[in-house]
């Protein structure tokens, strides 16, 4: 018996700052603007509260790929937290890189509150991307397979 | 030099400057020697050591000692001065509490290299100068050039000054060394993504998660550690699968970039051998790169990169557009 295969859908998980990118994704929707719906958004107050830890966490719990939106720099609720957020992604990535990790999986986008569009054609391309490079295979957690 | 620094340790008991010693003591053999604190002049004579062997970094130890009762005493080598110093920037040593004896050094040696030349029953190790003249149980008298048995991290050694000290046992041996430290991290990068997977796996695969890398590091201070939360899954306990090994020691290096001094001491205490210090060094190189050259410890004023920031930082992504194969 032939066992038919599933396309691969990715999990994105996409952390956005409540400020700008949240609201951009919200602009995106009443815009009616396409995105893909592999993308799961989780709000967060600042992209600086993303701890290095959520994004292996996500990874670990199948996500494909992550994605962090926050306000452009410059325009940062809190003055400065786009800034810290900036050098930590910088060198999480190069970590993630100099481990083996494909590049690609992980990627720093700054969408503000008025950029609906921007921030459907930055999700459209990521989930391009993830879907080229196909399933996480180097960090996912056997465990938390549910197939 | 050991009988310089007990002389002068006595001095400092007798005449009340201090109240305890920080040191290395005695192990049955040789080679396995600890720190400790010393109370007295009589276990001063006994137990006090400082060889070759005594390569364990104790300015973790002062976090705790300094808020003790009284000042103490520390015999810090160079590598410990800059970890010192990068506590104190941290606030975490009470530097008034220390007196701080500056010494030496000429490189450590590497106990499991001595035993990496075939030697099992090694019972007594003789310094002479330039070599070591080992003893083993089963007869054997073999000369080893102390050279070919140092420390990795004492070869690349990044500098022999002393950063903080209220006296100086002799004169510094050096200062900031031109070294070449970041060479291994650099093959690294040049291999392809699918190379460097296998390196770190066939590596981070063997760790035990005995957390002796963190315990040991003089970064590593917080009290409540992320690894010893009882939620996170992970508290305690080996890791379950490939996931687990990459993310404590993805986490572990992450939490001390931008503090780590390099010393190498998670390298050294690592049982299963696991290259550590290339993933802080990767950290540290990174960071001299896109933010400006940053040595831990240096420099009291400076601020470290991870708690700093410019207008005109990189954008993440320059770390896929770096060199290096796709």
């Amino acid at each position: 018996m032939q066992v038919e295969k599933k396309p691969f859908k990715p999990l994105i998980v996409a952390f956005c700052c409540n400020w700008c990118s949240y609201a951009g994704a919200d602009l995106a929707g009443t815009n009616r603007l396409n995105y893909p719906a592999d993308v799961k958004i989780i709000r967060v107050p600042c992209s600086c509260r993303v701890n290095p830890l959520f994004i292996l966490r996500a990874f670990q719990r199948g996500a494909d790929g992550v994605i962090i939106c926050g306000c452009h720099p410059g325009d940062c609720h809190y003055t400065t937290g786009n800034y810290y957020a900036r050098r930590r992604m910088t060198l999480l990535f190069s970590m993630l890189d100099y481990l083996g990790i494909e590049k690609g999986r992980t990627r720093v986008e700054w969408v503000s509150a008025a950029e609906g569009q921007k921030f459907a054609e930055t999700m459209n391309s990521f989930v391009e991307t993830i879907c080229s490079l196909g399933e996480n295979k180097r960090l996912e957690d056997l465990r938390c397979k549910t197939e | 030099m050991q009988d310089r620094m007990i002389a002068r340790a006595k001095e400092l008991l007798a005449d009340g400057t201090v109240n305890r010693v920080m040191g290395w003591q005695k192990g049955e053999f040789t080679y396995d020697i600890t720190p400790a604190v010393f109370h007295t002049a009589e276990e001063l004579d006994r137990d006090f050591v400082c060889n070759d062997f005594a390569a364990a970094n104790v300015s973790k130890y002062l976090v705790k000692e300094s808020r003790k009762e009284g000042r103490i005493l520390a015999f810090l080598k160079p590598c410990d001065s800059y970890s010192f110093a990068q506590l104190m920037k941290e606030h975490r040593v009470l530097r008034e509490n220390v007196y701080i004896i500056g010494i030496p050094s000429w490189g450590k040696t590497d106990f499991e290299k001595i035993k990496a030349r075939g030697l099992s029953g090694i019972k007594n190790i003789k310094d002479n100068g330039a070599d070591y003249f080992v003893e083993t149980v089963y007869g054997d008298e073999v000369t080893v050039p102390k050279y070919e048995v140092m420390l990795d991290r004492c070869k690349d050694c990044k500098s022999k000054k002393i950063v903080v000290y209220d006296e100086l046992l002799e004169e510094p041996n050096g200062d900031v060394i031109e070294n070449h430290r970041f060479d291994e991290v650099a093959r690294l990068e040049a291999m392809t993504p699918d190379e460097r997977f296998a390196f770190w796996r066939n590596e981070l695969s063997r760790c035990i998660r005995c957390n002796a890398c963190r315990n040991v590091c003089p970064a590593c201070t917080c009290e409540k550690c992320v690894f010893d939360n009882r939620d996170s899954g992970v508290e305690n306990k080996a890791a379950a699968d490939s996931f687990e090994e990459n993310m404590f020691h993805i986490i572990r290096a992450f939490h001390v970039a931008g503090r780590c001094t390099d010393c190498g001491e998670c390298s050294r205490v690592c049982p299963q051998h696991i290259p550590l210090h290339l993933l802080n060094r990767k950290f540290i190189k990174d960071m001299n790169e896109l933010y400006g050259d940053y040595q831990a410890g240096a420099d009291p004023d400076t601020r470290p990169p991870m708690t700093d920031f410019r207008f005109d930082d990189c954008e993440p992504s320059v770390v896929y557009e770096r060199g290096g194969a796709k």
